[in-house]
């Protein structure tokens, strides 16, 4: 109860501001990207920090969720294509996850990830190649639909889908088989199974993701689902801690806002970047959350101990 | 027949360059199983070292070469004493993520420097510009010292890791890195040494892609590195002659798409190579399969 009266609040805050113009168009771009890195981050976070399966072919699904939502709202222009568009382009990216993932989730470790890699670059050079995304240059003019109300209901649908399927007795299987996956096939579990489950909810997450960004910013190409944007996504994940979905959305708004400031410095914005990349790896390996999950709860005790540390001294 | 010969000699060339990089790539996977990939980005630092010598210093062909090597060996063993041996017992995600950093920071620190655009090799004077013509067959005096050169680095690696004590003990890494240590060899110098040799070996590839080439550009290495790297792949993670195989392998195939197929699909060839390897054989041609032990 209390969460719902949480989501209600943040919902409700938000649209005032952005109802009563609070929020400028360029924070309004932010928020918006705010939210679909923390569907990518949260669906990324499923199959890397849960399962355990490093993915570095994330972009790669969301460009097929783009893709096909903008290529359907620019020909059935209402909101009843959008919805289709949104389902279908998450339909298509979770079945090309089933599709790859069958075959390469056999492998293990770095061999996935470069598998995936390799994925998401061949989905790239074949949007490249074909005519009708017309190549390179890339679509425009993509019909806008999405607005604060429609990113809200996706991502939260998102959030809580994926932490309630962790709670779940598949979700728990997924984690048995990160923490030690022989272990998890000599207790029973299919491991190959709850490994290609979790790879496709991943990639039906990341499709979503796709076709809001497709939506809302009404312009593709495929360099902006290149390697990098991968790593982006990679980066959201092991800085908010592999393994906690609060962790992931925390990185996911502290990394937005870094970056949205470091944009006066454009000339050393990249190797800023980098080097706290780098710092962060060396210093907090583990990530800013770790494993743990940021809750109601969390706080209460995090403020307890504060008081007693006080108290001691 | 005799256009298909051409195209093989052109894919001989390249694959040279993917055989240089990918054994940088392997050494590295080998003895601390990380994918390094800043090596592209020593690769084209390389490139650059290179170009500064011969545009500013005036110097010729093969000191230009080994000033880049030198420099990249200097490089390479900076990287890893900075960026990954604090990390030596961190899980292999965050070695990998900062290895994507070192990458980034290469890159966009380059870009800082010398700016984005794309620059030229000087004209190469003498020797360099002559060819050979066997019938239709053209064989430039550049892809023969290209080719040679890279032949006379493999045989002198082989030598190193084969014959000398430091190329024991790279072996011995590898193979079990505590009982290596158990046996007194120092594990920190011999995984210095390894960057250091792979470094040196991507400086000297970006030197010749720069001759052969003509043009650089700060973000030149991602790709010919994710290429040697699925070279590595295909030869067999670890194993040396398995990397300049798959080098040669490569190069032969993206030239053969790119003359007989659609060049805008050659990259896509070579994923696409690289995830049926990785069904097939997932340890590559001349890897063997080891079974996991709990």
């Amino acid at each position: 109860m209390k969460k719902l009266i949480a989501l209600g609040l943040t919902y409700a805050v938000i649209q005032i501001l952005i109802m009563t113009n609070l929020i400028s168009d360029y924070l309004q771009a932010t928020l918006v990207t705010i939210c679909i890195n923390i569907i990518l981050a949260v669906s990324l976070n499923l199959i890397t920090g849960f399962t355990g399966q490093f993915s570095l072919g994330h972009a790669g699904f969301m460009s097929i969720g783009a893709y096909v939502c903008a290529l359907i709202t620019m020909r059935t222009s209402t909101i009843y294509g959008f919805i289709i568009g949104v389902f279908a382009g998450a339909l298509a990216a979770a079945i090309m996850g089933f599709l790859v993932g069958l075959p390469t989730l056999r492998l293990r470790g770095d061999y996935l990830a470069i598998a995936s890699l390799g994925m998401s670059e061949i989905i790239r050079i074949i949007f490249l190649n074909l005519e009708i995304t017309n190549g390179a240059a890339g679509l425009n003019n993509i019909p806008q639909f999405v607005n604060w109300t429609w990113l809200f209901i996706f991502m939260t649908a998102t959030v809580l889908g994926i932490s309630n399927f962790i709670k779940s007795s598949h979700g728990r299987a997924c984690i048995s088989i990160r923490e030690d996956e022989i272990a998890a096939e000599a207790m029973g579990i299919d491991t190959i199974k709850y490994k290609v489950i979790a790879f496709v909810i991943g990639a039906f997450c990341a499709g979503i993701a796709g076709a809001l960004y497709a939506s809302y910013f009404y312009f593709i190409k495929p360099d902006l689902f290149g390697f990098l944007k991968s790593v982006d996504i990679l980066v959201i994940v092991v800085l908010g801690g592999m393994g906690s979905i609060s962790g992931s959305i925390l990185a996911a708004i502290l990394l937005a806002l870094i970056s949205t400031y470091l944009q006066s410095f454009p000339e050393i914005r990249m190797v800023l970047y980098a080097a706290a990349l780098i710092a962060i790896m060396i210093f907090r390996p583990q990530g800013l959350m770790g494993s743990r999950e940021l809750s109601l709860e969390f706080i209460g005790e995090l403020g307890n101990r504060l008081k007693s540390r006080k108290g001691r001294v | 027949m005799e256009g298909f010969l051409q195209q093989v000699v052109n894919g001989i060339t390249l694959g040279s360059i993917y055989a240089l990089m990918a054994l940088g790539y392997t050494m590295v996977y080998g003895i601390i199983r990380l994918i390094n990939f800043a090596h592209a980005d020593v690769y084209m630092i390389g490139a650059y070292v290179g170009y500064f010598c011969m545009t500013f210093l005036n110097l010729g062909f093969l000191p230009s070469l080994v000033i880049a090597m030198f420099v990249c060996t200097v490089l390479g063993i900076l990287i890893e004493k900075i960026a990954y041996r604090p990390l030596r017992n961190a899980t292999r995600i965050s070695v990998l993520i900062t290895a994507i950093g070192v990458s980034l920071f290469l890159q966009y620190g380059m870009m800082f420097f010398v700016s984005a655009n794309v620059r030229t090799y000087p004209e190469m004077t003498g020797i360099m510009t002559k060819s050979i013509n066997m019938g239709n067959i053209v064989i430039s005096m550049q892809q023969i010292i290209l080719v040679s050169i890279t032949i006379i680095l493999m045989i002198l690696l082989q030598f190193i890791v084969k014959k000398t004590k430091i190329g024991k003990a790279m072996r011995a890494v590898s193979m079990d890195k505590d009982a290596a240590e158990l046996m007194g060899i120092n594990v920190d110098s011999t995984i210095s040494f390894t960057f250091g040799l792979g470094s040196a070996l991507a400086g000297a590839a970006g030197v010749l892609v720069g001759v052969y080439y003509n043009t650089i550009n700060p973000l030149m290495g991602t790709v010919p590195g994710l290429k040697a790297f699925i070279a590595a792949v295909f030869g067999g993670i670890g194993i040396i002659p398995g990397a300049m195989i798959g080098g040669y392998f490569i190069g032969a195939v993206e030239v053969l798409v790119a003359g007989y197929g659609n060049s805008m699909y050659r990259d896509a060839v070579v994923f696409a190579i690289l995830i049926l390897i990785l069904i097939v054989k997932p340890s590559g041609l001349l890897g063997k399969n080891t079974r996991e032990k709990v």
